[in-house]
């Protein structure tokens, strides 16, 4: 019975996934029709006196006071900026921000049927509004405020803050209610999963003040104070009295049978010495006293100072997390703070006509917009920045890519001459930075690279399953960087070993009826067609002149000099390569590229 | 973010390009355009031939770490209290050295006692098995704002720059078995990750391309022309060239004429057996084989030790399989003139209580646990402190865990208070501890 049922499974995917390649893979004549899926306002907002239009010309608004700010300083700066970036890349950036992962054949499809002008807005807020984005972006709020422990258990369910997270970026509440409800509320963390902030930093039955105040303040406030919990800060202006003045407004909150409560009775105890010595510490706020409202329980009060609109720290906390998980990387990170996600400098009072930094700019807008993320997203999207190039054009150029990188004109090591030319473009946000894509994003590109359909929430059962277990697998092998995941790095060797030799990769391109290698290698008319396809459903791109002469015909004429020819004397002619093993081949190729594997 | 810009002894800088073995040589060619200089701390050569074919106390350091996993029970294993209220069935018997006993179910153990030291006074605070694990793999208390680098990950950093930067073709860090949180480079990069080897004996994953060796060379030609074209006009992007050379690693790895290290089927039966039956067992040889091509830092993790029910049979079951393999590793170490050169840490995250609960099992205890030392120019038949044979929370000589580290980095030539940089500006001493004075005289 069970049986027959996967077979029945496995035949209606097979069928499902055959008449859609059919339509989604013959290359100019895609009649893109109206598709299944429902939600996806994909000709939204074109008409000229809808509310829509109105609320498109705020947001054009928005956009220009952003680009006239980095305009400002590449012009001061004597900054030449890339050029723009083509449709389909930015495409692959949006996809790869909002949903963790590239855009499917069919996407590009749709994407390419569309009128040029807005169809990126328009498939911003196509992406924001499926599940997805919601998804995705829920599992990175969670490792802001809880971080990626399964512990404690029984009190703690990170799934269910997830979950909760997920509802609230769908819906699009504001992000402050949202907060406030993170630190503030009571009850039980099943029932309000809200409180799982709270329960996850219980250790012995009881909440943790200081874990809550050090979480609070990074995630919420973009600062560490955590440092000054046993020391005060090298350089930012936290002290410790402020750690344990901050912490006490955690102080009285405890677990009950009746869930996560405050006990106005209880007074935090802050360790003061090394043999456990403890002191009675009242509940204060290091700064702006006046945010903080007279009633309410300290954690109520604590909320509210800490989103009230004049605290700008968390305005601009959250503007430089979204830019980041839109960038790979936060806009802290360029000049002139060069910091983390979390370690943002306080800011300054503005005064009243100098120039405004892009990230007041930014986090101005979000206070005025009460606190809209969708919109904050769509703003930074469509900004000047997003859309430039990853590549300038280079002084030494070399004649051919990957020709023998031994004369290189100059003698200096690595390109040494272009990248003192190239650091200030990268620190002003002058050139799309290229970041090391985080590991959900990879296997969610590898699963989608083997379907000519988008795998998402309406996929068959059957794609749902197998990529859950996959991911699962692969992440294991690959490494999951845990809380940090917001940081720099560079890809590893046992990485490199999975991504060229592990199951994930061989079983998502081999040609077997349910991998896009094999459909490609049927539908493709001839070798040039199959080239294109492989690079559209990897790279998101068409491959350039070179590269399309290289892989229809030469590539597979001759195995390149100094293949080790282990089959005997290599005397008789192999057999050529069907098309989905060539197919195959080229996936592998692809799928191992730096492109593929990276934000650009 | 500009990558953090690490102190290092001079000999660090990974740019020399010198040292290009065959094998990688051949891989290079057919790799064309690839960078020759390796910039990844990950593969390297181990020892030169002539350091690795050395002996006795001239011979570099290595460091193999037995790591019990979940916290094994002090009373069941170092620093058992038969008969009392705390002992429970478990018996004690008498080892190489006088007056000294250690439980029943290391009876190959208890006969080179004399050729250990003994720790049975550590102590932690950390008393969850994540960050208990953190703390005693790193000598540092968990802490939010920076990611502490595993000790096994700090040998490599401060000892093997050359060979970092001769580009070889093995891990220096190596986690053998299944551990939940194999040691990490923390604020050293990814790069200095211990390498993971889940199942000890059956060679190592991911080693092996899937397709036959002309069409595997056509993919590299391609992944070569891709590699170039993305390169153009982004040279400005330094990870992105990185990516490129990890790649050249990982085929430097998967040609090494070293990877035979991993595999132990050609291995007598009669050194099989001496090692015992168990993915342990088999862990600590191929550790051992590790260790002979110069691999400077192995983990071998055994358990699951977290007893919370049935405390006894679980530790009948796993002692049983840690005696004979200790006791065979520290065999051949001797035989082979790898002693003097090969510290020998057997330790987990934390002991277990005293008392016995209801299920018949212990809990979690940082308050008086035990570590084995041999080797590595460590004195032996030394034992510090005992637990409270009534058992109270305060171990005789107490011996914090950085105290432990602090020690073992002295003996390979590391002075603990070396500060380094982390990224986040702090300079952090290697090891806060400081060297035990009974272990260090």
């Amino acid at each position: 019975m069970a049986r027959s049922t996967t077979l029945t499974l496995l035949l209606i995917t097979l069928g499902v996934g055959w008449a859609v390649s059919r339509s989604v893979l013959p290359a100019r004549q895609a009649s893109v029709a109206a598709t299944s899926r429902s939600q996806r306002p994909l000709d939204g907002g074109r008409e000229a006196d809808s509310p829509a239009a109105v609320e498109t010309s705020a947001l054009q608004a928005a956009v220009d006071r952003l680009d006239a700010a980095f305009a400002e300083i590449w012009m001061s700066e004597g900054l030449e900026p890339a050029t723009e970036a083509d449709d389909l890349t930015i495409l692959r950036r949006l996809s790869l921000a909002l949903h963790a992962t590239i855009p499917s054949l069919e996407e590009i499809r749709q994407f390419e049927a569309e009128p040029a002008e807005e169809r990126l807005d328009r498939w911003a807020q196509a992406m924001l509004a499926d599940r997805r984005f919601a998804e995705s972006f829920a599992e990175r709020m969670t490792r802001a405020f809880v971080g990626t422990q399964g512990e404690p258990f029984l009190v703690f369910r990170r799934d269910r803050f997830k979950a909760w997270w997920a509802d609230q970026l769908a819906a699009n509440r504001p992000y402050d209610e949202v907060v406030r409800e993170v630190i503030a509320s009571q009850g039980l963390w099943t029932g309000r999963p809200a409180t799982n902030f709270i329960t996850h930093s219980v250790t012995d039955g009881t909440p943790s003040p200081e874990k809550l105040a050090g979480r609070t303040v990074r995630a919420v406030l973009g600062q560490r104070i955590d440092c000054a919990e046993c020391h005060d800060h090298p350089f930012a202006d936290w002290k410790q009295s402020d750690f344990r003045g901050l912490a006490a407004h955690f102080g009285q909150v405890r677990l009950s049978p009746f869930g996560v409560e405050d006990d106005p009775a209880r007074v935090f105890l802050a360790d003061i010495g090394p043999r456990g010595q403890k002191r009675g510490v009242q509940a204060e706020v290091p700064f702006g006293e006046a945010w903080l409202p007279d009633s309410g329980t300290s954690r109520e009060r604590l909320a509210a100072w800490s989103t009230d609109p004049r605290n700008r720290r968390f305005a601009r906390a959250t503007v430089n997390r979204m830019w980041a998980l839109l960038f790979g990387r936060p806009l802290s990170a360029g000049a002139p703070w060069y910091a983390d996600v979390d370690d943002l400098p306080d800011p300054q009072e503005p005064t009243s006509d100098e120039a405004r930094s892009p990230l007041d700019v930014l986090a101005d807008e979000f206070v005025a917009s009460g606190y809209d993320l969708h919109h904050l997203l769509r703003v930074i999207a469509a900004s000047r920045p997003f859309q430039l190039s990853s590549a300038v054009a280079s002084a030494v150029s070399e004649e051919n890519a990957g020709g023998s990188g031994s004369v290189e004109g100059t003698s200096s090591p690595q390109g040494g001459s272009t990248s003192a030319d190239f650091q200030p473009l990268l620190d002003h946000w002058a050139v799309f930075p290229v970041e090391r894509l985080r590991v959900d994003q990879v296997v969610g590109s590898m699963l989608q690279a083997s379907s000519v359909r988008t795998i998402d929430l309406n996929s068959a059962l059957m794609t749902r399953f197998l990529r859950f277990v996959r991911e699962n697998d692969f992440l294991r092998e690959y490494g999951d960087p845990g809380d940090d995941e917001l940081l720099a790095r560079s890809g590893t060797v046992p990485q490199a070993l999975v991504r060229m030799n592990g199951k994930l990769v061989r079983e998502t391109t081999e040609p077997n009826p349910f991998n896009a290698t094999s459909r490609v290698g049927l539908a493709s008319l001839d070798d040039e067609q199959l080239v294109e396809h492989c690079f559209l459903l990897c790279l998101s791109r068409r491959p350039t002149p070179a590269e399309q002469a290289y892989f229809s015909t030469a590539w597979d004429e001759e195995p390149p000099a100094g293949a080790p020819d282990d089959n005997d004397a290599g005397s008789e002619p192999k057999p050529r390569l069907s098309a989905a093993q060539r197919a195959q081949d080229l996936c592998w190729t692809l799928i191992n590229a730096p492109e593929f594997s990276w934000n650009h | 973010m500009n990558f953090p810009h690490l102190p290092r002894r001079s000999h660090h800088m990974p740019h020399a390009t010198s040292g290009c073995a065959s094998v990688a040589c051949s891989r290079r060619s057919l790799l064309g355009g690839f960078a020759a200089a390796s910039t990844v701390a990950f593969s390297l050569p181990p020892l030169s031939a002539r350091a690795a074919a050395s002996r006795g106390a001239e011979r570099p350091r290595s460091l193999i770490t037995l790591w019990m996993a979940g916290g094994p029970s002090q009373l069941e294993t170092w620093d058992p209290h038969p008969g009392g209220l705390i002992g429970g069935p478990t018996k004690a018997i008498a080892t190489s050295v006088p007056d000294l006993q250690i439980a029943a179910g290391l009876p190959l153990m208890a006969e080179r006692m004399d050729r250990v030291s003994l720790i049975r006074s550590l102590v932690s605070k950390e008393g969850d098995h994540e960050r208990g694990t953190y703390f005693v793999k790193t000598g540092y208390r968990p802490d939010p704002t920076v990611q502490h680098p595993a000790i096994g990950a700090v040998l490599p950093y401060q000892l093997d720059g050359e060979a970092i930067a001769a580009g070889l073709q093995m891990p220096l860090y190596v986690s053998i078995g299944n551990g939940q949180w194999p040691g990490r480079g923390g604020y050293l990069g990814e790069k200095f990750d211990a390498f993971r080897v889940p199942s000890p004996g059956r060679g190592v994953d991911n080693l092996r391309a899937d397709v036959e060796a002309t069409r595997n060379a056509r993919r590299l030609a391609g992944l070569e022309l891709l590699s170039g074209t993305f390169r153009q006009g982004r040279e400005g992007h330094p990870a992105a060239t990185r990516h490129t050379e990890t790649v050249h690693d990982a085929l430097s790895l998967m040609a090494s004429e070293h990877l035979a290290a991993f595999e132990i089927e050609d291995e007598p039966k009669e050194v099989l057996a001496r090692y015992g039956d168990s993915d342990f067992g088999r862990g600590c040889l191929v550790a051992r084989r590790l260790v002979e091509v110069g691999v400077r830092s192995v983990e071998v993790t055994l358990g699951n030790f977290d007893s919370h029910a049935a405390n006894f049979s679980i530790h009948d079951r796993l002692v049983g399989m840690l005696d004979p393999a200790m006791a065979a590793l520290l065999d051949d170490l001797r035989e082979r003139d790898l002693e003097a050169s090969t510290m020998v840490l057997c330790i987990g995250e934390f002991g277990r209580t005293p008392w016995i609960n209801p299920l018949d099992g212990r809990d979690h205890w940082p308050s008086g646990f035990s570590a084995v030392l041999a080797g590595g120019g460590m004195p032996a038949g030394r034992v510090i402190g005992h637990t409270d044979p009534e058992g109270g929370d305060k171990p005789t000589d107490p011996i914090p865990v950085q105290d432990l580290y602090a020690t073992i980095l002295s003996r390979f030539g590391i002075d603990p208070a070396v500060e380094l940089m982390t990224p986040v500006g702090r300079p952090l001493a290697i090891s806060d501890g400081k060297p035990i004075g009974k272990l260090m005289s």
